[in-house]
């Protein structure tokens, strides 16, 4: 599904990501894992489409087509679904004309109808339950005021609604306390599928207790340094990262 | 006449003789002794409109070519108003639509003529035609306009809409028109002002001095939507008294160039009074908006929110004035401009301006002008927004603080498309 080939990038002169190779297949959970600072965001945002890093090399082939050449709302109608570390405020626009606009402009890009006022809340109704989202919180400007768990909440809603083939979750449990951490981690597990792959990019093993990765990557420097299945989450939540990183210097 | 005169546009002013003669010499010997506006100008320095003025018109004269246009054409859907049309310069009987049944209309030259004391009580006795030589030019040389008066404890069930259209197809046009308006005590009255042109350029200067009486409650809405070669001076200045409630709402949508003067004086306690701004700017418009809050007694309070969104070359002013004089203790001031610039040769100018004799007052000003956030597009792209839908969406929002504090429903959507259609045609 995703197949990423030699990914180098930088922002401005600083060379962030220095050769990333990853291969995620439909049904895999992915965990990107690593120390602060060694790409991890990067590299969620650069798959995502954001345009203050330039891609200096590589490639990144998703369903058959080139992502890279791709504008993020055009990887977006492709699939692709990055749920914010920081999610923006964006006030006077509320979550449900936010997500009305987006879900009917990728459906017509796909060349599917618009949907209606009543398909479309039903559509609404159905995901709401799914996160444990209150309406009230869906009606108001997006973001602006959420607590850290209402905005985490917030995206995982907004990916229930746009069900993407390849959704990329960047540090969701920063911020979130465990009851908030369980509620995201389940409506993620409820929108797996054998059809759909996830990313998951944590600094810790925590969410992991939750969202169960198939495969776990660790990023350090700008590449990724060890794969290996869940038991390296837990083996590097007990050891922290010094170990990975004296291998990396060794080597 | 020993006077120098400095502007050629000056030349030739004539001054039409009625019951207000020895205010309209007066008048014109101010605008010669204070000259246009020059860069040099305090309160003009940052809009050249007297230049834009020199290049595009002989003199300043009011013009007297009839116009012929379909005020429908220009309509505010299902609005249900009390409607006044004005062919440039010219009340249109056949195109309005009005009652007297609840409020006083008339043309303001017939009621000074008529009625002694309203010329000695309140005719230019707001607007200071000392301080703008645009003031002087108006209150020397209109020629039409109204006096709309509503009696004590009448709430206007209608809106009243003033419709200014100018024909320039055949010739330039210049007009001046001059409203007095007076809120009895405990009444209700929304006044909408519209402004809409054809043709070549005009020019036109409006000059509104309002009372707002005890309690009494006022909204005024000025729609300024020209296409694009009307160059407009529009001056209010509006005097409250105790407990009354003003709501001003000043929507500058197009036009070529847009000089408004707005001066609140609160001159009483438990005033409340709202300025709202919103000025969408294209190609090489200019809209420059002074205000005044003048508190002048105690326990009032002012708020004004002014919003602004530049793109191609075009110039956006903002002057706000805030005076608390000594007696007006308990003061609350509140005043906000916000500015997006979208390209790169649009410019803004904002400047607050407090002036504070009080202690005991609570005042807060702050503007910003800056770019459209670029993390909420990025955030808006990468859920499948286009990036024209995703900046269309973020203006709106941003025009949509100032819009949906219109409280008349068919006024709000009318304005509401305006905006969205402009945004996305435009922007």
């Amino acid at each position: 599904m995703l197949s990423i080939k030699n990914l180098q990038a930088r922002i401005e002169e600083k060379e962030i990501l220095k050769g990333i190779n990853l291969e995620i297949k439909p049904g895999e959970v992915h965990a990107i894992m690593g120390p602060n600072g060694s790409g991890k965001s990067t590299l969620a945002s650069v798959l995502a489409g954001r345009e203050e890093f330039e891609v200096t090399s590589g490639d990144v082939n998703f369903l058959g087509k080139n992502l890279l050449e791709m504008a993020p709302e055009e990887r977006a109608r492709e699939g692709v679904f990055l749920a914010f570390q920081y999610p923006i405020e964006i006030p006077g626009v509320s979550t449900v004309n936010f997500m009305k606009t987006a879900l009917n402009q990728i459906r017509v890009a796909r060349g599917l109808q618009a949907l209606d006022a009543v398909s479309f809340l039903q559509l609404m109704k159905e995901k709401m339950k799914l996160v444990e989202i209150d309406q009230s919180l869906l009606n108001r400007s997006l973001n602006e005021g959420f607590s850290g768990g209402e905005k985490k909440r917030n995206e995982i809603f907004q990916m229930a609604m746009l069900e993407p083939k390849l959704a990329i979750l960047d540090e969701t449990d920063s911020g979130l306390d465990i009851d908030a951490l369980k509620i995201v981690a389940n409506g993620v597990n409820k929108l797996k599928s054998k059809n759909n792959a996830t990313i998951v990019v944590t600094h810790y093993q925590r969410l992991l207790d939750y969202i169960v990765p198939d495969f776990v990557h660790v990023l350090y420097k700008g590449r990724i340094v060890k794969s290996g299945g869940k038991e390296l989450a837990l083996e590097l939540e007990a050891k922290g990262y010094d170990w990975i990183k004296e291998e990396v210097e060794l080597a | 006449m020993d006077l120098a005169v400095k502007n050629n546009l000056l030349e030739n002013i004539a001054v039409p003789s009625d019951g207000t003669s020895a205010i309209r010499h007066q008048a014109l010997y101010s605008l010669h002794s204070l000259g246009l506006p020059t860069s040099k100008t305090e309160e003009y320095k940052h809009t050249a409109i007297s230049r834009l003025l020199e290049k595009n018109f002989q003199s300043l004269a009011v013009s007297t070519s009839k116009g012929n246009v379909v005020a429908d054409t220009f309509r505010i859907q299902n609005l249900d108003a009390h409607v006044l049309v004005f062919i440039n310069g010219e009340f249109d009987q056949a195109q309005s639509s009005f009652s007297t049944k609840e409020l006083n209309i008339q043309p303001l030259a017939v009621a000074l003529a008529e009625r002694k004391e309203i010329v000695e009580k309140y005719f230019s006795k707001l607007a200071d035609t000392k301080a703008d030589a645009f003031v002087s030019l108006n209150t020397a040389t209109w020629n039409n306009g109204l006096l709309i008066e509503i009696k004590n404890n009448v709430q206007v069930t209608k809106p009243i809409l003033i419709h200014q259209i100018n024909d320039a197809s055949k010739s330039k046009i210049i007009t001046a028109s001059r409203n007095l308006i007076l809120v009895g005590k405990s009444s209700e009255v929304s006044i909408i002002e519209k402004y809409d042109s054809i043709g070549e350029a005009n020019f036109s200067t409006t000059v509104n001095e309002v009372f707002v009486a005890e309690n009494a409650g006022l909204t005024y809405t000025l729609i300024q939507n020209d296409g694009g070669q009307r160059y407009q001076f529009n001056h209010t200045s509006i005097q409250q008294e105790s407990n009354s409630r003003v709501n001003c709402f000043t929507l500058s949508l197009n036009g070529k160039a847009i000089r408004n003067n707005l001066q609140l004086s609160l001159d009483g306690e438990g005033i409340d009074s709202h300025m709202y701004g919103l000025y969408l700017l294209t190609g090489d418009t200019l809209a420059d908006n002074h205000t005044v809050a003048d508190h002048r007694k105690p326990n009032s309070i002012s708020n004004e929110l002014y919003k602004g969104v530049m793109d191609g070359n075009s110039k956006g002013v903002f002057n706000g004035k805030i005076y608390v004089r000594p007696q007006a203790q308990k003061t609350n001031a509140f005043q906000s401009n916000r500015n997006i610039l979208l390209s790169d040769k649009a410019t803004v100018n904002t400047k607050p301006q407090l002036e504070i004799w009080a202690d005991d007052v609570k005042c807060s000003h702050g503007c910003t002008s800056g770019q459209l956030d670029e993390e909420a597009l990025f955030y808006m792209q990468s859920r499948g927004i286009s990036k024209d839908s995703a900046r269309a969406f973020l203006l709106y929002a941003y025009a949509g603080e100032v819009i949906e504090k219109i409280s008349n429903e068919t006024l709000r959507n009318y304005i509401d498309n305006l905006v969205s259609e402009r945004l996305h045609k435009n922007f």
